[in-house]
């Protein structure tokens, strides 16, 4: 007598289910902490950003008011972080905590369209030089090369001074200097993937050059792509602070980190929430981008070693098990 | 094989070199301003302002001022500025030392400081130490420039002045000339600046690219025979594993021209980049022209290098 | 006759410089091949790993544009048409791919990947997709409920029974098999070839079937092509191929075979052939496999044999005579 026979209630319709690698990723990095914890610092400094506006409303604070009054000592400088202003204010009376708030807008903003541009961008470019080779291969890679000599800084003053400093001005210099930088992974990628049987196969069936880069290669490329993206989106954070800070992005009154931090310089002796405040804002931020795109490069590709994993932990306490 | 390998490469930076020096020149005639008109002054009439044109050359087709310029490049001759009337190498020249000092001692502290604590971390990989090194390294590298700066400033010579230790300054370059410990005291804060940024993203290049090779095989050999720890280490290993530092190293020393404009608008230390930086705003293009030039060259002699460390290193980029 | 291959000629260029590339040299793959398929025929293919076959097979499904020759299918050139003239003949003509592994997309998942030449050439979609999809699994052998799956969660059979089922998807006339069960285990190669043979018979297939394993050619062919080094050396119907075979080459291959009988296998004397498979960069003059051949004289150094028909087709100037003795000759 099987099983099966003598107890059929334990026989059920399951199976065995097979699991895509989208689905392995995701378990593994369900057990990661760290990532985890970032990708929800992640998710909620889009809500407070998103929320910014809700949140002036309620505190009754506007980002471009000015609290004379209350907001100015005696001498002139700004408050400190108290009840009414919970981080303090700035040189003008305003709000930090709200300023802060918009800043974060301006910043992922920033970060996430312009990196998601230069994605699109470069996954196009990267693709065509890779596939085609020869001639085109030559030029893309050259104009690869070119971009990635420039002197960022300079092209971004080059950029400002013809458009003035403005939101769209700092994504388009930040995307042209990122979208570089993802079409040379692509297109090694590209390279390596252009050489494999599958593609041979679809050739043969008579697939067009088109279908073959977008419907074979591509779902090839997307796990290095998203590791990338999500990688240089605090680049392109760091990159827009760094241009408001010189002036060349993010202008006032519409609060940016940047910006703060080079109004915050002249008030450091006196007011250190004015440095401190929008310094730890962009910290923050950056480290969740970073923690998380490299849990999501581990959870893709699980043979680089990984410090903090609950995990491995208990997978080397079993392989080394203790004498007794 | 070699030859013809850095022939190709030679060939292409230079390449790269004229482009880069086309598109600044042609982004500057799309620009909005007139430094004809800022530098006659706002009391200039309609003809004072053609006549300093004419004296500078900008009514003439811009071809034709671009064949000019390149012409008197391959010389030698940068030109002269806009504003000041002295010819642009002087002026480069002056502004270089403060960049020059700052790049030099900031590579060596963050080259030491880089590839040090990546072999420390790879070495006691899992350890505490190894753990509080990679935040460090991760908190390093989500930074701005400019964000360290103004933290360092603000504790290491704003508290510690308060707290009656003035020992360090907040700005301004002093010449090696003029005092060499007068010269490091003003400097340290802007290297440790520009070290802490670039060294986070070395120490993790090296612990991971160090902690790759040890797993070779043929570490495990040398181990087996009875080489001693250091030497296999520093001998076996890290030759091995400083490959993908030198073509970081190539790749960084083009964004390092963005690092050190900041920290110099930081401290104050009026180096090549703020010399850049007036030079955008007041529209002067020989300088602009200068420094792109330079910024560029830079660039293209070190991922030159970088490529031939990296021929010499492994024979198969040679081939390619 | 379905498919006529005429003098075909594959070089590939060997290029040096460093700005300027300029050929110093040729790779001769396939160097002057004729043969003939006719419908519902299966041609085998025989050689070494270097041969050409692959090389042959791929400039016949148009994969390698082809440096001289010609390739008539169903009478029609099609040597070297452009990508759009070409089109609609894919649909004729299959291949299936030696790499379990490597020819099918680890990204897509199976039924997507059988359904490709169906959306490719725009035949069907929809739930009719689907259902056809699922008919062409199970006539290969697959359980239709995994075609969401991915190809890691397929053994390497498997996979190439997907493999087999994509072929089938548009109902080519030929089918170029490229190595299909070299890279398999032995019990499934038998399962694989066994379900080429029942889908030729259900389908009115035509086969080109390469391989470098004889035994395993032998079950599938009508008839059997060896190649050396470019050139076909031998060609003969796949018993005659066997029991006598002409050309010295054909001798060795075979007398290197499993043989199931062990008292034969003791009796059977091997011949061993001495030195390497020369470089298809400068095959040696004359006949090319005269350095090697223990039957070689002055003649086969000087004069390439051609491929005439004596009893079969073979290019030798001192073919085999049946019940000859290999084994006591030695190379000239």
């Amino acid at each position: 007598m099987t099983l099966t026979e003598l107890r059929p209630d334990l026989v059920t319709d399951r199976g065995i289910a097979g699991r895509s690698p989208w689905q392995l990723a995701w378990r593994r990095i369900r057990t990661d902490r760290v990532a985890l914890v970032s990708g929800v610092v992640v998710i909620l400094l889009g809500a407070l950003a998103l929320a910014a506006p809700l949140i002036a409303a309620w505190n009754g604070h506007d980002p471009d008011v000015q609290f004379r009054d209350t907001g100015i000592t005696a001498e002139g400088l700004p408050v400190a972080p108290s009840g009414e202003f919970w981080f303090g204010t700035d040189r003008l009376g305003r709000d930090l905590f709200v300023r802060v708030l918009y800043g974060a807008r301006v910043s992922l903003l920033v970060g996430v369209v312009a990196t998601g541009l230069a994605g699109l961008v470069g996954v196009v470019v990267g693709l065509l030089a890779g596939y085609y080779g020869g001639a085109v291969d030559t030029i893309l890679s050259r104009l690869m090369d070119v971009v990635l000599s420039f002197p960022y800084l300079i092209f971004a003053i080059a950029v400002v001074s013809i458009a003035g400093p403005s939101l769209s001005a700092t994504i388009g210099v930040i995307a042209f200097y990122s979208w570089a930088a993802i079409a040379r992974v692509v297109r090694g990628q590209t390279l390596s993937q252009k050489e494999r049987e599958y593609v041979e196969a679809a050739r043969s069936m008579g697939a067009g050059d088109l279908r073959i880069m977008f419907v074979d290669i591509l779902p090839n490329l997307l796990a290095p792509v998203i590791v990338l993206t999500t990688l240089l989106i605090p680049v392109a954070i760091v990159f827009e602070s760094t241009l408001s800070y010189l002036g060349l992005g993010i202008t006032p009154p519409t609060p940016s980190w940047g910006n703060l931090l080079s109004e915050a310089q002249g008030f450091y002796r006196v007011a250190w929430w004015y440095l401190g405040f929008p310094a730890a804002a962009l910290l923050i931020t950056t480290l969740a981008f970073n923690l998380l795109g490299d849990g999501i490069r581990d959870a893709i590709d699980p043979r680089t070693e990984r410090l903090f994993s609950r995990r491995g932990k208990a997978a080397r306490r079993r392989r080394a098990p203790k004498e007794d | 094989m070699l030859r013809a390998f850095l022939l190709r490469r030679t060939l292409l930076g230079l390449l790269v070199l004229w482009l880069v020096t086309l598109g600044t020149f042609l982004l500057f005639f799309v620009a909005p301003g007139d430094p004809a008109r800022t530098l006659a002054g706002r009391q200039a009439t309609p003809e004072q302002v053609e006549l300093v044109r004419h004296n500078l050359g900008l009514d003439r087709p811009v071809l034709l001022q671009y064949l000019d310029y390149l012409g008197r490049l391959v010389r030698g001759d940068l030109g002269t500025s806009y504003f000041s009337g002295e010819p642009v190498g002087k002026l480069l020249a002056q502004d270089f030392p403060p960049t020059f000092s700052l790049v030099l001692g900031g590579a060596v502290l963050w080259l030491a400081l880089g590839i040090g604590t990546g072999v420390l971390s790879a070495t006691r990989a899992r350890s505490l130490l190894d753990r509080a090194l990679t935040v460090l390294a991760l908190a390093g590298v989500s930074m701005p420039t400019f964000v360290v700066g103004l933290l360092l400033l603000y504790f290491l010579f704003f508290q510690l002045t308060m707290a009656g230790a003035p020992i360090l300054p907040p700005d301004s370059y002093v010449p090696f000339s003029d005092g060499p410990g007068e010269w490091a005291r003003h400097l340290i804060l802007p290297w440790i600046t520009l070290a802490f940024v670039q060294a986070a993203s070395y120490t993790r290049l090296t612990r991971g690219s160090l902690l790759d090779i040890l797993g070779e095989d043929y570490i495990r050999t040398a181990r087996a025979k009875g080489v001693p720890e250091r030497r296999v280490i520093y001998r076996h290993g890290l030759r091995a594993a400083l490959t993908p530092v030198v073509t970081q190293l190539g790749v960084d020393v083009g964004t390092l021209i963005g690092g050190v404009v900041v920290t110099e608008s930081v401290f104050g230390l009026g180096g090549i980049g703020q010399a850049v930086v007036q030079a955008f705003v007041s529209g002067d293009l020989p300088v602009i022209m200068g420094v792109v030039i330079l910024a560029t060259t830079a660039v293209v002699v070190a991922n030159l290098l970088v490529d031939v460390a990296y021929g010499l290193l492994d024979p198969r980029i040679r081939l390619a | 006759m379905l498919l006529e291959v005429d003098g075909l000629v594959k070089h590939f260029p060997i290029t040096t410089g460093a700005i300027v590339k300029r050929a110093v040299g040729q790779v001769r793959a396939v160097d002057g091949v004729t043969l003939a398929l006719a419908a519902g025929q299966t041609l085998g293919l025989v050689g070494e790993t270097g041969c050409g076959k692959s090389t042959l097979a791929r400039c016949v499904a148009g994969l390698y544009p082809v440096t001289a020759g010609t390739v008539r299918f169903d009478g029609q050139d099609i040597t070297n048409l452009p990508r759009r003239r070409m089109r609609p003949h894919r649909r004729d003509i299959q291949v299936i791919f030696q790499d379990p592994y490597g020819s099918l997309n680890p990204r897509r998942r199976v039924g997507s990947i059988i359904a490709d030449p169906l959306v490719i050439h725009r035949v069907m979609s929809g739930e009719e997709l689907r259902r056809t999809v699922q008919e062409l699994m199970e006539r290969v052998g697959l359980n239709p409920e995994h075609y969401n799956r991915f190809p890691a969660e397929f053994s390497g059979g498997q996979r190439q029974r997907i493999g087999v089922a994509r072929a089938l998807a548009l109902k080519p006339r030929l089918i170029i098999c490229d190595e299909p069960v070299s890279a398999l285990d032995v019990s499934i190669q038998a399962q694989i070839l066994n379900l080429l043979k029942d889908l030729q018979d259900d389908f009115g297939l035509t086969y080109l079937f390469i391989a470098h394993d004889l035994s395993v050619v032998r079950h599938i062919s009508d008839r059997i092509a060896v190649m050396y080094l470019g050139k076909i050396v031998e060609l003969a119907e796949a018993d005659e191929l066997y029991e006598a075979p002409r050309h010295p080459y054909t001798a060795a291959l075979l007398s290197a075979t499993a043989v199931a009988d062990p008292d034969e296998a003791e009796r059977r004397q091997r011949v061993i052939l001495t030195g390497d498979v020369p470089s298809p960069i400068d095959p040696p003059p004359g006949c090319r496999f005269h350095p090697r051949c223990p039957k070689a004289q002055q003649v086969c150094a000087e004069r390439e044999p051609e491929l005439e028909r004596k009893q079969h087709l073979v290019a030798c100037h001192f073919p085999v005579a049946a019940g000859e003795d290999l084994t006591a000759g030695r190379p000239a």
